[in-house]
Order: C-alpha cells, then sequence, then structure tokens
C-alpha cells in the first residue's frame, strides 16, 4: 500500500520490519530522524526484542555495533559525513572482522568549511574500507535497499553502507509501499554468524596478523567483494519476486539502446538526469543513463557492457579527489579502459548545490558540440574564484578563504 | 584485659605466606579448577605484571560466572603478546578490535547477549592505561554513564609500554619514558598532569570501582567476585609493573607493587556507588624512594647530588594519597 512518507520514515520502518537486535545512535543531521524513529519502535515495544543504544560518538556507534554483531546479534546504525569520518577506523574494523553490520549513510558534504547538505564526499571517503556501498535512487530504493542489505551483508559477512542523499531524499515526503513484515520475515532468515564470541565454543577474533597471511586474509576479504557482484543481482530479483519492485541490483540502465551519449551518476540526481534524456530523447538525441547502484564492489564487467555501444561518457558526481578529479569517474575508466570513448567529468551538487534539469541538458549539449572539458565543475562562479586568488596574490594576510568567498558574494564583489 | 596480636610476617616481604594460611586463603597457582583463561606460552615478557594481573583477574571472573564470560580487549601489550595466530593463549570467548574502542565493544557485546536473552553471559572489558585513560577515556566514560553490564579492567603499567615505554596520562611525575625525557631542569614527566581515573569513575556514581595490584593476588580476585555481583558499570584499576618500561629487575614486579601500595603512591581501594566503602590500610609504611629507587625510570632521581626536591613531591602525593584514602597503618 503506498503512504505519503519522509525517506527517513520509510527507513526506519522497513529496518525495523528487519527485526535487528541492536541499533546505535549518535545524532547527526541528516540521518537523525531515522534513529529518532527506531527508538521511538523500541521504547514503546513495537521493535522487540532490540536493544537502542544511545552512544557518546559516531565512533562508539561502530564499535558497540562491532560488539553486538560479533556477538551475533543483527545489528544497524545510521551516520553522515563528519560522523563516518570520526568512525572511521572502526568502519575499517568492522569489514575486516567480517562483520555483517548494516549502515544508512545519509549522504552529506564533509568539511571544513563546514556544511549539512549533501553531496557523496562521506561516502567516497570510505570506499576502499571493504564495505558494499549501494545508492539508493528514489526512497522507494532506499528503504527497500536496506532489506537486501541485511541480506547481502549476513550471507557474505560483509557490513553493508545503504548510501540516501541527504535531504534530498532523507527529508522528502515520497509516495513508498512499505514491505510487508511477512515478505521480509520470508526474505530474510534469523541471523546465522560464521564466527561469535561463545562461552560454550571460546574464540579469539581479532588477532594480529602478520606479513605471512596478511596478504590473504585481505585477498579473502577481496573475493567476498567479487561474490557479492554475483549476490547483489540475485538478491534484486529475488526480492523483485516478491514485491514486484524493482530495487537495487548492480546498475540501473536507462534509454541505453542505442544510446551513444551516456550520463553515468549515482543516488537521487538519477531523476533529474532521466527526465532530461527525455527531453533530449525526444529531440532526436541518442542518449541515455546509466546509474550506479553498486559503487562497492564496483561492477566493472556490467558497467563495461553496458557503455560498449557508447561514443561519449559524461559521469556526473558530487564528489572529487582534490588535485585528481573524479572518483567515480576514475572507476568508470577502468571498466572501459580500451574503448577510446570521450569520458568527461562534471562534478556537480556540492554541499547541497542544486542540479537541474536545465544543467543536465548544459552538459548534453556542451558535450554533443565537443566543448565539455575532461574535468568541470557545474555553474562555477569563476569570479568569485578569480576575485579570491587576487587577494591571496595581493596580500599575505588575506584570511580565511571560506569566509573571503562568502563576503565577496554578500557584497556584489566589492569585498577587498 | 590487653590483647597481643601476633604478626606472621616472612623475613623482607612483610608478607603473609602460604604455609601460615588456612586451605582457603592459599593462593595455587595451578590446579584442575582454574580456567586458564590467559594460558601458558603467550610472548609476553619475564616478570610481566599485565600477563600476571590478567590471569587472575580473568580466572576469578570465570569462577565468579560459572565459565559464562566474553573478553573484550584492547588493543595493546596483553592482546599482541598473547594471539601470534595461529596460537592464542585465550582459552575464553575473546575478541579484539581497535585500541580506543573496547568499552564501547563491551557495550555492544552486553547488548546483544541481552537481546537475546543470555543473561547468563558477563562480559569483561580489558586495556591497558593508554587505551583506558587516554584513547579509550571517552569510550570508557559513556560505557559508565550508560551504566552498561561491564566490568572493564585496566592494568595501569604507567605508559605506553608495548610502543616503545611513552608517556601516557597514567605515567606519574619524575618518570622518565621515551616522551618525557629524563633530561634538562624538570626531568622526567611533569607534575600536575594526568587522570586518577578510578576517581573519575568514581564520579560516574557507577555501581563498583575498585584499585588493586599486583602484590595481593586474593585482594584482587576477590574485587573481581565483589565486582561480578553488580550488574552496570564496573571499574578495576590495576597496578601492574612492567619490568621493561620501569627499567626494573623481572623478579621485582609483585615486590614494587607492594611498595606501590606500601608507600601509599598506588592508594588501593574500592567504593559502590561513587563512595569508598574499603581501603586496604598499609601493614609497614614505607617512604617512596623504596618504591623509586629499584626502578631506572626514577634513577634521574637519585645520580649524583640527585632531587630531593623531586622526591618530596612525590612524598606529598603518597602523603595526600595516605591521608585522603586512610591508609595509614592501624594503630598497634
Amino acid at each position: 500500500m503506498l503512504q505519503q512518507l519522509e525517506g527517513s520514515r520509510a527507513v526506519a520502518e522497513t529496518v525495523a520490519r528487519c527485526r535487528p537486535e541492536v541499533v546505535c545512535a549518535y545524532p547527526i543531521s541528516p540521518q537523525t530522524h531515522i534513529i529518532e524513529a527506531i527508538g521511538a519502535m523500541v521504547k514503546d515495544g513495537r521493535l522487540a526484542p532490540c536493544e537502542f543504544i544511545n552512544v557518546e560518538s559516531e565512533y562508539a556507534a561502530m564499535s558497540v555495533s562491532i560488539g553486538a554483531s560479533a556477538a551475533g546479534a543483527r545489528t544497524y546504525t545510521a551516520t553522515a559525513s563528519q560522523g563516518l569520518l570520526f568512525m572511521i577506523e572502526a568502519v575499517y574494523n568492522a569489514a575486516g572482522l567480517g562483520l555483517p553490520v548494516v549502515m544508512t549513510l545519509a549522504n552529506r558534504a564533509i568539511g571544513a568549511p563546514i556544511n549539512i547538505w549533501n553531496d557523496h564526499s562521506d561516502a567516497m571517503a570510505v570506499r576502499d574500507a571493504g564495505w558494499i556501498q549501494l545508492f539508493a535512487e528514489t526512497n522507494q530504493e532506499a528503504a527497500d535497499l536496506h532489506v537486501q542489505a541485511f541480506r547481502l551483508a549476513e550471507t557474505l559477512s560483509v557490513p553493508v553502507m545503504v548510501c540516501m542523499d541527504g535531504f534530498i531524499l532523507t527529508h522528502a515526503v515520497e509516495a513508498v509501499d512499505l514491505i510487508d513484515q511477512a515478505v521480509v520475515d520470508s526474505f530474510l532468515p534469523p541471523y546465522e554468524p560464521r564466527q561469535v564470541l561463545d562461552p560454550d565454543d571460546p574464540v579469539s577474533i581479532g588477532a594480529m596478523v602478520g606479513p605471512e597471511a596478511f596478504e590473504e586474509v585481505r585477498y579473502l576479504a577481496h573475493l567476498r567483494q567479487l561474490d557479492a557482484l554475483e549476490l547483489i543481482p540475485e538478491v534484486a530479483e529475488e526480492f523483485a519476486a516478491l514485491t514486484g519492485r524493482v530495487s537495487g541490483g548492480l546498475l540501473h540502465p536507462y534509454r541505453l539502446e542505442d544510446a551513444d551519449t551516456v550520463i553515468v551518476a549515482m543516488g537521487s540526481v538519477l531523476g533529474t538526469i532521466k527526465d532530461a534524456v527525455d527531453a533530449r530523447r525526444g529531440a532526436g538525441e541518442r542518449v541515455g543513463v546509466l546509474g550506479v547502484t553498486a559503487f562497492r564492489p564496483f561492477p566493472v564487467a556490467a558497467v563495461a557492457d553496458a557503455l560498449a555501444g557508447a561514443r561519449r561518457v559524461i559521469v556526473v558526481e558530487k564528489a572529487f579527489s582534490l588535485g585528481m578529479g573524479g572518483v567515480l569517474a576514475t572507476d568508470v575508466a577502468t571498466a572501459s579502459p580500451a574503448s577510446g570513448h570521450d569520458l568527461a567529468t562534471v562534478v556537480a551538487g556540492l554541499g547541497g548545490r542544486p542540479i537541474t534539469r536545465r544543467d543536465v541538458e548544459g552538459i548534453l549539449e556542451r558535450s554533443a558540440q565537443g566543448t565539455l572539458p575532461r574535468l568541470s565543475f557545474l555553474n562555477l562562479d569563476d569570479d568569485v574564484v578569480a576575485r579570491e586568488r587576487a587577494r591571496m596574490a595581493a596580500s599575505r594576510r588575506s584570511g580565511p578563504f571560506a569566509e573571503n568567498v562568502l563576503r565577496d558574494l554578500a557584497t556584489g564583489g566589492a569585498h577587498r | 584485659m590487653t590483647e597481643t596480636r601476633v604478626h606472621f610476617y616472612q623475613v623482607g616481604s612483610f608478607a603473609v605466606g602460604n604455609r601460615l594460611l588456612s586451605d582457603a586463603d592459599r593462593t595455587v597457582q595451578a590446579s584442575r579448577e582454574r580456567t586458564n583463561s590467559l594460558d601458558s606460552g603467550h610472548r609476553a615478557c619475564q616478570g610481566c605484571g599485565e600477563a600476571l594481573g590478567a590471569r587472575y583477574a580473568l580466572d576469578a571472573a570465570m569462577r565468579a560466572t560459572g565459565g559464562r564470560l566474553v573478553a573484550v580487549n584492547a588493543t595493546g601489550c596483553l592482546e599482541v603478546f598473547s594471539t601470534p595466530f595461529p596460537e592464542t593463549s585465550w582459552r575464553i570467548a575473546w575478541l579484539h578490535s581497535l585500541f580506543g574502542n573496547a568499552p564501547a565493544v563491551a557495550t555492544g557485546v552486553a547488548a546483544a547477549l541481552r537481546a537475546k536473552g543470555r543473561d547468563d553471559v558477563r562480559v569483561v572489558g580489558q586495556a591497558g592505561d593508554g587505551g583506558t585513560v587516554d584513547i579509550g577515556f571517552g569510550a570508557l566514560s559513556g560505557m559508565f554513564e550508560r551504566n552498561d553490564d561491564v566490568l572493564f579492567i585496566c592494568y595501569d603499567n604507567e605508559g605506553y609500554m608495548n610502543t616503545g615505554v611513552q608517556r601516557s596520562a597514567a605515567t606519574p611525575p619524575t618518570a622518565r619514558t621515551a616522551t618525557s625525557e629524563a633530561v634538562g631542569v624538570d626531568p622526567g614527566n611533569v607534575f600536575g598532569q594526568g587522570k586518577d581515573l578510578p576517581r573519575i569513575a568514581m564520579a560516574h556514581d557507577i555501581p563498583y570501582v575498585a584499585t588493586a595490584t599486583v602484590a595481593d593476588l586474593h585482594d584482587l580476585e576477590r574485587k573481581v567476585e565483589r565486582a561480578m555481583t553488580f550488574h552496570g558499570a564496573r571499574y578495576l584499576h590495576v597496578l601492574v609493573p612492567c619490568p621493561l618500561g620501569w627499567g626494573a629487575a623481572s623478579a621485582d614486579t609483585v615486590r614494587l607493587a607492594r611498595l606501590a601500595a606500601e608507600s601509599g603512591f598506588f592508594p588501593v581501594f574500592e567504593a559502590e556507588h561513587g563512595v569508598v566503602t574499603g581501603v586496604r590500610r598499609i601493614r609497614r609504611r614505607v617512604g617512596v624512594e623504596e618504591y623509586l629507587r629499584p626502578q631506572r625510570r626514577f634513577a634521574h632521581l637519585f645520580s649524583g647530588p640527585g632531587r630531593p626536591d623531586l622526591v618530596a613531591r612525590l612524598q606529598a602525593l603518597a602523603d595526600a594519597n595516605v591521608e585522603r584514602y586512610g591508609l595509614a597503618p592501624q594503630e598497634e
């Protein structure tokens, strides 16, 4: 039954139906509504048995999750941005120990300058941690991905991060069909750990591993990621058979047939891009979209297949590696290194800057004209940048540059 | 009528020997009843106080819980020397995650057990002083504040011994470490810094806080057993001399732990719900110099003209402990 629900509420209701036994919470926007809703469900007894723990930091949130998961409990937490960075040591540790924690990442920019709005910098910062990272396009998919996430995590003994755009999805009220409890129960069997802290069968978990075995242990973790490449589509298909909904999987291809220009992107911006593509298709242009749902493991072969017919590939991404360029774009380039097609990266939507259908159509126009550079920044105010560069050149003590830019904007460039 | 109390002190050590004790009070190193939670064959240094303390604390916890125990370990000497895989010295369920998160991981284990209705299984967290008073402090305070059902044991050897003897917030003033060098006008660690974690733990009003040393293993065992009669957050701070880091003879570990207590430099007490309920009074009070001299980390206090001024300040710290906790020997 479709309901009008805030994205966070839809996720909270869905997570509750997955019957987590331990949920850790530390507030950080924009994920707070999720854990608030779960906390209320635990407190009023709707979600039981479940321990809801208000921890003192994100580092503790992931650490409590590690302990709970190692003791055999289905474990969930949520975070964003600085919170993810604060727990990063434990994020790596959960993956290294092979603990199937599920975490929602309400994607948000990373400071400085501090910014609470959406981009994908946080997810990119833990790209190599050993977590499966799935990006939701809509609130419906965000909710559905959590059910699949527990299944994937517990089957493979790998933690899973469900990434959903902060505010754009978490705070948007949309029609969502909440999954039935009975469907979840049939899809998600009780968690059977590969390793567990049990006084009746004591094991040591987390021993030191030296050079004689470290590479093999890490390689085994890599193989589990490769296993995930097989399992993610299977789980999505099984989910579709039960619910009739296409959620998850490795990729979301859209109008790729005969497309010679393909935009690759992740998350909620795909909706806008699809609208733009529909408009350009209407004008007779052969354009398509490739949505990447599984960012880690990265589906190299599937992306290569999907892009095989494309002459031009444009990666629109909400993050970049300073001093280098696109992050997703680098992976996309790896997926088809020999194709020779023109690969452009457009960094867009940083810190919550809107990406409109007009913007996307503009990107496609420049690409068609051959004027889209290999790396560009959407709607970058070159004048503001030039004026701050001039201030920095004019005076050693030019001051904090973020504040200078804001003052510059407020004074219409009059600030010296 | 006047009563004369008889002291049965061994020569030199002033400890009561086994032969003078009842069977129940005797110290038995090896027995079939012992879990040997931390088994032999580990890689600890000769005379390691931490290995001794952990072995007795965990075996006592195993006895107190009928063997229903899970241990969570911070990174540090205890973790490194016990698990050179494929060998492990742990005969109990044991998890090591990170350096700074052992209290939170222990909280997670306890939460999982509670959610699963396993109220028969108890949780112990353990770390060295670095993992407790410094990098793990936030997580520990959070665990205390929530009153999570965890006994956390700090094996305090007063420095980062695993990384090569650096200063921690538990390093005493004047002690030489690799980052508080014995040079300059104020050699060694400075005065007026550091954390008194047992008192900080008490300020959380948790059910049980105690200190102990490896000089009195029965006292340590009794405190572990006492801790296990409570639910909620409990804290045990055990002084464990480190021959390597302290520059002391391996054979002197127990003697130094005893001198630390008998000088008042390390107060041995216990507290319930934030109130001191018992102290281990000093039997034969010694000056701090007797405790400090055998340790090379304090050698700069005694070489050449020495630094009687600094020794006097250390003595004042010990005197303050004796005063604060009422540790003075009982009137004869």
